[in-house]
């Protein structure tokens, strides 16, 4: 596969290495500007309050402080990322709804003013009865949260494909299981920042941002501000994971108070705002019913969930319709039915973390297909081949599926980790546990509705043809969009990718596109990279074909050489052909954009969990439980991708890794934990234990052949993908060792003595009787 | 250490400290942070501010050769140290060895714990220059990284360390 291509397939350095290691990468919080104040938000020390009054007299007065905002100050106009549900205003005007909602914010000389000029605000708060529990939340007479959602329900879901009461009436076995998933949060390890620029009519905003084009039209909307009037501008960005897609109170607060002051405004949210500002993962209650025949094979599924969206939707709507529409892609059946509730709760809001809605509801689901092949005496693996998705094949709520190694994936899984040689032969405390997963390479229908292309790109050629600078609204927060796209250029150019340079993300300079989720980039902008690239090398060759009297059938080039087809011989460089194009014809450009098909079902919903393609993997961990503490030791684990064609494998290696570990912190150790008041009571990296150097096990990461027809060059997705099997497969591993059950994450030391203690008390007394 | 008190009262403390070499003698307060005075005072923002409690990591600088946190150590603290950040590591064109072995190894994703993640490997390898896989992970084990799994982190200093 190599020599088929000069630049793809192959682990060229990240283009931002060097600035990285040596320092000189600015993000947000490290830029200054001349005149620059220093922005923060004031906040609710109540979960469910009804603001009385608001005094602000005595922060205007400390000296140093240039602007004290409220409600007042601001547009009323209701914002949120879901456009079916907007329900948060820049600041509370009547109530707060969680500790952490946003009250005032101030502009001052300094951090340290800023920060005494906060305590002056006075807020007089009528406390009101608070609801923190999504079961609760839906009760009859529970706390009211917003007038407009009756019982607190902010989103419900049902659908049904097939007939699922039908197929559990023919099933051999029907099995039904309740799981808990927890409250995560994405800690990215840069906290969030913004630095609001009004000059004239025009608003400019550096941010840590994972989409600047969706804040650029958010902010615009606020504002009533035209799209060209409002300029984002994306720096290096220290990681998002899903936390940093939606504009937050830093951009909103920070643009009016550069408005009022004139003067550049920097925000920032310290490490325990970001826990209370959140957007992290949902905790879901998942009640799975499945219906298999006497080999295995699942003839229908019920999914019925719950989850805790906390005080405001975020990004929930999406999420709540992920949580069901995913769990159709990896396995084949045809009968399924879906229920959910999302409900408000006095917490901190809920949005898309790594996989959005879909890795708790694979945990729990792969968790219950353990115990169902423990009923029917069949290996795990065994019924996950028997049910494992062919290619080619369209699911139950019309998801159609391309290329899919789901079973090799299974299969590799089991030969690398040495399934056969380990699974009832590890001994005490000892397990193995599998679980698969799959998921988009980007969403088949943006955000909010509009019928703009996904992606775009510009790729201008340096006039004299010494190099080539990809323009690109994509965005990189670490996983390396902007390597693998200009690798994606170079390659179509027919261009050295050691000449290449890249603008990305500024609303300004660069292209549109949707920005850094739903794992849609090198699938989508790639796809829009390729046709630039391609439309620069058509030019290219046609001069090159005058210069060199050849037919231009007979001209290819291939790193920044052009090459004779029928005699190779004959040469041109690149540059010098570029360079005359210049002179000739002007700026040498090319351009690309890409749209989706049209995509899905007609029922409710059907729009969530479209694709393109789909990536599919398989994960296998091996644990050791220490009985007399309930300690848990991941000894190693394994994960094996269809991914498509690989553009850059050490890149795609490192997104796997990553996932391995985020998803092993989920399963054992993190969890956001409140008080009876609603307040965070771990809101560091220490206590909510984000998994450290000492706990990764040893990791292999390995690869199916695979090419993707719907992507370029045969692409899928990985960056996503490679959550949504992880929680099970540590789960199930867990499960393996311990000989009994723990249906809630994270699988704590103390959940797992506890139930180890029971199991041993309960073989006592059956040994007694 | 000279103390001066300014009009309303605040005292405030003449410091020198040597930073990547060179001596910078600046008035802080008291409750000045490291962190802060590099970032701010000195412009040096390789160093990163990721939790500002000791947690994270992100804002390791060496003193005196050892790795600490600049977001809990205080500026008069530092007074008369020597201080290395992650600026002062390369000489010139030519990069350290630990931050070339990032490189190539894949060890850097978003890059916001790399400079705290190298400093830590620059103490390590300095006082143990062939240290195993347990004590590289030990080393870095006070920074974060939501990113790369430490997979390629561990990889890159072991090959930095058998150069």
């Amino acid at each position: 596969m190599s020599d088929k291509y000069s630049v793809i397939g192959k682990s060229v350095p990240k283009m931002d290495g060097r600035v990285k290691v040596t320092g000189q990468a600015k993000y947000t919080g490290d830029l200054k500007f001349p005149n620059m104040l220093v922005g923060k938000i004031l906040t609710s020390p109540h979960a469910h309050a009804r603001i009385i009054s608001i005094d602000t007299s005595e922060a205007e007065k400390l000296p140093g402080v240039k602007a004290v905002i409220t409600h007042k100050d601001v547009p009323s106009l209701k914002y949120g990322i879901s456009p079916a549900r907007w329900d948060e205003n820049i600041f509370c005007i009547d109530k707060v709804r969680f500790v952490g909602d946003k009250v005032a914010a101030i502009a001052a000389v300094d951090e340290e003013t800023v920060y005494k000029a906060l305590k002056l605000i006075k807020v007089e708060y009528e406390v009101l009865p608070a609801v923190f529990d999504p079961e609760e939340a839906i009760k009859e007479g529970a706390p009211q949260i917003h007038d407009e959602y009756p019982r607190n329900i902010n989103t419900e879901i049902h659908q049904n494909f097939g007939d699922v009461e039908k197929a559990f009436a023919e099933a051999h076995h029907v099995r039904t299981d309740r799981f808990v998933g927890n409250r995560t949060y994405q800690c990215p390890i840069e906290p969030h920042s913004a630095i609001s620029i009004w000059e004239g009519g025009k608003l400019t905003v550096y941010s840590s941002t994972q989409s600047p084009h969706y804040f650029q039209y958010y902010i615009a909307r606020e504002f009533g501000l035209k799209m060209g009037d409002v300029r984002v501008i994306k720096t290096y960005v220290g990681g998002g994971f899903g936390g940093k897609l939606e504009p937050t109170g830093l951009e909103f607060c920070g643009a009016v108070l550069s408005k009022i002051t004139g003067r550049p405004v920097k925000m920032f949210y310290d490490r325990h705002e970001m826990f209370a500002h959140n957007r992290g993962r949902h905790k879901q209650i998942m009640e799975i019913t499945t219906g298999v025949d006497k080999n295995g094979k699942i003839l229908g599924v019920h999914a019925n969930f719950i989850m805790d969206g906390g005080a405001y939707t975020s990004l929930g709507i999406a999420t709540a319709y992920y949580a069901g529409a995913m769990l159709t892609l990896t396995y084949d059946f045809v009968n399924y039915k879906f229920d959910m509730i999302r409900t408000y709760t006095n917490l901190p809001a809920c949005g898309a973390q790594r996989g959005h809605g879909a890795p708790q509801p694979r945990y729990a689901f792969e968790c219950h297909l353990d115990n169902v092949a423990t009923d029917l005496g069949i290996d795990p693996i065994e019924l996950r081949k028997v049910n494992a998705r062919q290619p080619n094949t369209i699911t139950p709520n019309e998801f159609k599926v391309n290329s899919c190694e789901l079973a090799e994936c299974i299969s590799k899984a089991k030969e690398i980790s040495g399934w056969q040689q380990k699974k009832g032969k590890l001994g005490k405390g000892r397990g193995i546990g599998i679980a698969v997963g799959s998921f988009v390479s980007g969403a088949g229908y943006p955000i909010y509705r509009t019928n703009l292309p996904h992606a775009s790109a510009i790729i201008k050629v340096h006039e004299d043809g010494s190099a080539a600078t990809l323009y690109t609204g994509a965005t990189d927060i670490g996983q390396g969009s902007d390597t693998v796209l200009c690798q994606m250029a170079a390659e179509a150019m027919g261009f050295r990718y050691e000449n290449m340079k890249i603008v990305a993300a500024d609303t300004e300079t660069t292209p549109h596109d949707f920005g850094a989720y739903a794992s849609r980039q090198t699938l989508m902008s790639g796809s829009a990279v390729k046709q630039a690239g391609e439309e620069v090398k058509k030019q290219v060759l046609e001069l090159a074909a005058e210069m060199m009297e050849v037919e231009v059938s007979d001209l290819d080039c291939r790193d920044s050489a052009i090459f004779v087809k029928s005699d190779s011989e004959i040469t041109k460089p690149f540059g010098e052909v570029a360079r005359e194009f210049f002179v000739r014809k002007g700026p040498l450009v090319g351009k690309g954009v890409y749209a989706p098909p049209k995509l899905g079902g007609k029922f409710k919903g059907a729009p969530v969990g479209t694709s393109p393609a789909y990536s599919f993997a398989a994960q296998i961990s091996e644990v050791q439980i220490d009985e007399e503490t309930g300690e848990i030791d991941v000894q190693e684990v394994w994960d094996v991708h269809d991914c498509g064609m690989v553009i850059n494998p050490s890149l795609l290696h490192g997104q796997v890794h990553g996932a391995l570990f985020m998803g092993m912190g989920e399963s054992i150790w993190e969890q956001v934990l409140f008080d009876d008041q609603g307040k965070i009571l771990n809101p560091n990296l220490g206590e909510y234990r984000m998994p450290t150097a000492m706990d990764m096990p040893k990791v292999t990461s390995a690869l199916v052949e695979s090419y993707e027809p719907a992507g370029p060059w045969g692409v899928k997705e990985v960056g996503e993908g490679a959550t949504i099997p992880t929680m099970g497969c540590y789960a199930n591993a867990i499960y393996d060792a311990m000989g009994i059950r723990v249906n809630s994450l994270p699988l704590t030391y103390e959940k797992v003595w506890r139930a180890l203690k029971e199991k041993r008390e309960k073989e006592k007394v059956s040994v007694g009787v | 250490m000279q103390a001066i008190i300014d009009n309303n009262g605040v005292k405030r403390y003449l410091v020198t400290i040597q930073v990547n070499g060179d001596n910078y003698t600046r008035v802080v307060k008291a409750n000045t942070l490291l962190v802060n005075f590099l970032r701010e005072e000195l412009d040096l923002t390789g160093t990163k501010k990721g939790c500002e409690l000791g947690d994270c990591g992100s804002c390791t600088v060496l003193m005196d050769g050892k790795p600490v946190n600049s977001c809990i150590v205080l500026a008069v603290e530092a007074d008369g140290r020597e201080i290395t950040t992650v600026e002062g590591l390369a000489q010139s064109e030519k990069l350290d060895k630990i931050q070339e072995s990032f490189i190539e190894n894949a060890a850097v994703q978003c890059g916001y714990c790399t400079p705290g993640m190298i400093m830590s490997a620059k103490a390590l390898l300095t006082k143990n220059p062939h240290p195993t896989e347990e004590e590289i992970r030990e080393a870095i084990a006070g920074n974060l990284c939501r990113c790369t799994g430490y997979v390629n982190i561990v990889k890159a200093i072991l090959a930095a360390a058998g150069e």
